[in-house]
C-alpha cells in the first residue's frame, strides 16, 4: 500500500453552470447492448515543464480506463476542433458538440521540485453545457497511476451513477515452464496489468489467492509443507503464516466481508467439507457434514450467507446456506455441472463456471438460481472474480495442448467487451481486490 | 533430481505400453529413496516396476476398477512382506475440471486407495496421502489419451517415516 499516496484535497471548481439542462448526461448500465458514449480527452495541460511527461501519461491512462470499460469511445485528438490550452478558460461547447462529443474531460498537472504533483480535472456535459465534476488530487509523482485511476473512477461514477473499479488490484498465479513441470508464483498487479510484482518464488505450488477486504493481505493455498494448506500473507512485508495448525489438507479459502474469518475446504483425511476459521484465534467451525466434495465457498457481501459447490447430488452443483451452515439449498438448475460460485459485491448475482458437453462457460445467475446467462465459453475456462462494482468479471482460459497455458480475460457482466488482461507470463486464478483505500 | 528421471526412464523401458507421453512429473517422485535393484523383490525399484505403483480412474470417479484392485492387492501383499516401508499416496486429476474441485477429487482418489490398502491389513499409520489435483500432470496433451493417464493415484514407497504429510487415521 503506497504510503506516499496522500490525496490532499478534493476541491470543487466553480459552481455548476446553470444553463437549462435538457436531461443531464447519464449512462445506464443494463443487460442490453451498450453503445459506447463518445468522449473527448484532450492532452492534459502541463502547468510546469517537469509535468509534461506525466500529463501525457495521465491522459493516456484515463483514456484507457474509460475506453476499456466498454462504456466509452474516445474521439481521437486529430478530430478535435476545439483546443484546450488553458485549464481555466471557458469551454467552447459548440466546438465539441459539432463533432458529437457527449462528455469532455480536461486536466492539468503541476509537478514541484520535491516530486509532488497536483492533478486537476473537469468533466463537462457538452449537450447540457454543464460542468459535472471538478476535482484536484495531490500526491507523490510515483503514485501517478493510482491518481489516474482515481480520476477515471470519478468520471465513471459521475456518468454512470455507480462506483468505478479502476483503482484496484489483481492477485493471481503467474505460471511458467512446461506443463508437466509448471512453475507457479503468487503475483499482484494493478487491474490493468501494470506494476506486476511477484510475492513468492516458484519452489512450492501455489493456488487460488484472494485479497482481504482492505487488500493488504492475501489468503491462498501452498504446498510448502508438502500438502496443500491455506496460508495468510501480508502483501507489504510478505510475512506469511499457516492458518490451520492441525495439518489437515486445506484449500479454496476466501475472506469474510469483515476480514475477521476465512472460509475454506478442509480435508481431514477422509473427505472435503467447508469450515470457517477465526483468523485471530484459529478456531474452526465445521459448516457442512456430508460424504460429498464441498468446496469453492464464498460469502454474500453482507456476510449472512455462503455459496459453495457440492457434488452431494451427483455432479457439481451450486448451493446456498446460512453463514453458520446447515439447510443448504441447491440453486443451480440447468443442464451440466456448476462450479466456482462467487457472489457479486452488489449482492444481486452469482458468477460461476458451467461445464456442459465438454465445454466450459463463465456465467451469472440471480442468487435464487434464476435468470442464468452464459457470458463466455471455450474448451477450458474457469475461476470468475468480480470487479469491485460488480460490473466486470475476470476469469482465466486455458490454451489447450502440450504447449498451452492459462490467459486471464475480463468480460463485462453484459457479456460484451471480452479482453485479455496483459501479464508477463501465463496467468491463472485471478482475484480482484476491493477499491483501494 | 537426477534420480527421478532415471526412475521414470527405467519404468518406461520395462513397460513401454504404459508410458505413452509419460514424462517424469515432479509429483511422482516424492521422497522416494533407496531404489535398490529391480531384481531385489524387497526394493522400491521392484515395487515401482513389477508391482506397479499406480492405478487409474474414470472421469470424476474414485471407484477402484478390477485392474486397480489387482494392482492394489499386489501392493498390499508387498507392503505386508516389506514392513520397513511407509507409503505416500498421491491423488491426481486430469485438466478437464475446475482447479479446486480437482484438489478435492485427488484427495478422494488417494483416500480410496488408502482405504483399500487398510482393508487389506496395511496399518493406516504407514500411509500418508496428498492430493495434487490437476497440478502435476504426467501426460500433457489435451486429449483423452493423456487425461486417462493423469487420472491416477500413485503409491510412493518411502523408507519409513520422515514424510511430513498427513497421517491416514482410518477414521475421522
Amino acid at each position: 500500500m503506497p504510503r506516499q499516496l496522500i490525496i490532499a484535497c478534493l476541491l470543487a471548481f466553480g459552481a455548476s453552470m446553470t444553463h437549462a439542462q435538457s436531461g443531464p448526461l447519464r449512462i445506464e448500465i443494463t443487460e442490453g447492448v451498450i453503445e459506447p458514449v463518445p468522449v473527448a480527452i484532450p492532452r492534459f495541460i502541463a502547468e510546469t515543464a517537469a509535468a509534461d511527461t506525466l500529463a501525457g501519461q495521465l491522459t493516456e491512462l484515463v483514456t484507457a480506463d474509460l475506453v476499456n470499460s466498454g462504456l466509452f469511445r474516445a474521439i481521437p485528438a486529430d478530430a478535435h476542433i476545439g483546443r484546450v490550452t488553458n485549464f481555466n478558460a471557458p469551454v467552447q461547447y459548440a466546438d465539441w458538440k459539432v463533432i458529437n462529443v457527449h462528455a469532455l474531460i480536461t486536466g492539468a498537472v503541476t509537478v514541484t521540485d520535491d516530486n509532488q504533483m497536483v492533478v486537476s480535472f473537469r468533466l463537462f456535459d457538452i449537450f447540457s453545457q454543464n460542468q459535472m465534476e471538478g476535482l484536484q488530487f495531490a500526491a507523490s509523482t510515483r503514485a501517478w497511476r493510482r491518481i489516474g485511476h482515481k480520476i477515471a473512477d470519478r468520471i465513471y461514477a459521475r456518468l454512470t451513477g455507480e462506483q468505478g473499479y479502476f483503482d484496484s488490484r489483481i492477485v493471481y498465479i503467474a505460471e511458467e515452464g512446461p506443463k508437466d513441470a509448471r512453475k507457479k508464483r503468487l503475483a499482484v498487479m494493478d487491474y490493468d496489468g501494470a506494476n506486476n510484482r511477484y510475492l513468492t518464488d516458484s519452489s512450492s505450488i501455489v493456488l487460488a489467492p484472494r485479497f482481504s477486504p482492505n487488500a493488504r493481505e492475501i489468503i491462498y493455498t501452498s504446498y510448502e509443507t508438502g500438502v496443500p494448506q491455506v496460508f495468510l500473507m501480508n502483501v507489504d512485508t510478505l510475512r506469511r503464516r499457516l492458518i490451520d495448525q492441525d495439518r489437515n489438507m486445506s484449500f479454496a479459502p476466501r475472506f469474510s466481508p469483515d476480514g475477521q474469518r476465512a472460509i475454506m475446504s478442509l480435508s481431514d483425511g477422509r473427505n472435503s467439507d467447508i469450515y470457517s476459521v477465526d483468523l485471530a484465534t484459529g478456531q474452526k467451525t465445521r459448516l457442512t457434514r456430508t460424504p460429498a466434495i464441498e468446496t469453492a465457498p464464498g460469502y454474500s457481501p453482507d456476510g449472512s450467507r455462503i455459496v459453495f459447490e457440492s457434488d452431494r447430488g451427483g455432479g457439481q452443483q451450486i448451493y446456498v446456506m446460512g453463514a453458520n451452515g446447515g439447510n443448504a439449498q441447491r440453486i443451480s438448475r440447468g443442464e451440466g455441472r456448476y462450479a466456482t460460485p462467487v457472489w457479486s459485491p452488489r449482492g444481486d448475482l452469482i458468477a460461476f463456471t458451467k461445464i456442459l458437453n465438454d465445454r466450459f462457460h463463465i456465467g451469472v445467475m440471480r442468487t435464487d438460481g434464476s435468470g442464468e446467462r452464459l457470458l463466455t465459453g471455450s474448451r477450458l475456462e474457469e475461476g470468475p472474480t468480480w470487479s469491485p462494482n460488480g460490473r466486470v468479471i475476470m476469469f482465466f482460459r486455458e490454451i489447450p495442448g502440450a504447449d498451452g497455458g492459462p490467459i486471464i480475460y475480463s468480460v463485462n457482466v453484459t457479456g460484451q467487451n471480452l479482453r485479455k488482461v496483459p501479464t508477463p507470463t501465463f496467468g491463472s486464478d485471478p482475484a480482484w481486490s476491493n477499491l483501494l483505500e | 533430481m537426477k534420480f527421478k528421471q532415471t526412475m521414470v526412464l527405467a519404468t518406461c523401458l520395462m513397460v513401454p505400453a504404459a508410458c505413452v507421453d509419460l514424462r517424469g512429473g515432479p509429483g511422482d517422485d516424492g521422497s522416494n529413496t533407496g531404489s535398490g535393484s529391480v531384481n531385489d523383490p524387497t526394493s522400491v525399484a521392484y515395487f515401482n516396476q513389477t508391482i506397479v505403483d499406480r492405478v487409474f480412474f474414470e472421469v470424476d470417479q474414485s471407484t477402484l476398477n478390477p485392474t486397480a484392485i489387482g494392482t492394489l492387492d499386489a501392493q498390499s501383499n508387498w507392503l505386508l512382506q516389506n514392513t520397513a516401508y511407509a507409503v505416500t499416496i498421491e491423488g491426481h486429476a486430469d485438466e478437464q475440471g475446475t482447479r479446486e474441485y480437482n484438489i478435492a477429487l485427488g484427495a478422494r482418489r488417494a483416500n480410496a486407495v488408502r482405504d483399500y490398502l487398510v482393508s487389506k491389513g496395511i496399518a493406516a499409520s504407514r500411509i500418508d496421502i496428498v492430493t495434487y489435483g490437476k497440478e502435476r500432470p504426467i501426460a500433457i496433451c489435451s486429449e483423452e489419451i493423456c487425461y486417462a493417464r493423469n487420472r491416477r493415484a500413485v503409491t510412493l514407497v518411502t523408507a519409513g517415516l520422515g514424510f511430513q504429510g498427513i497421517k491416514g487415521k482410518g477414521q475421522m
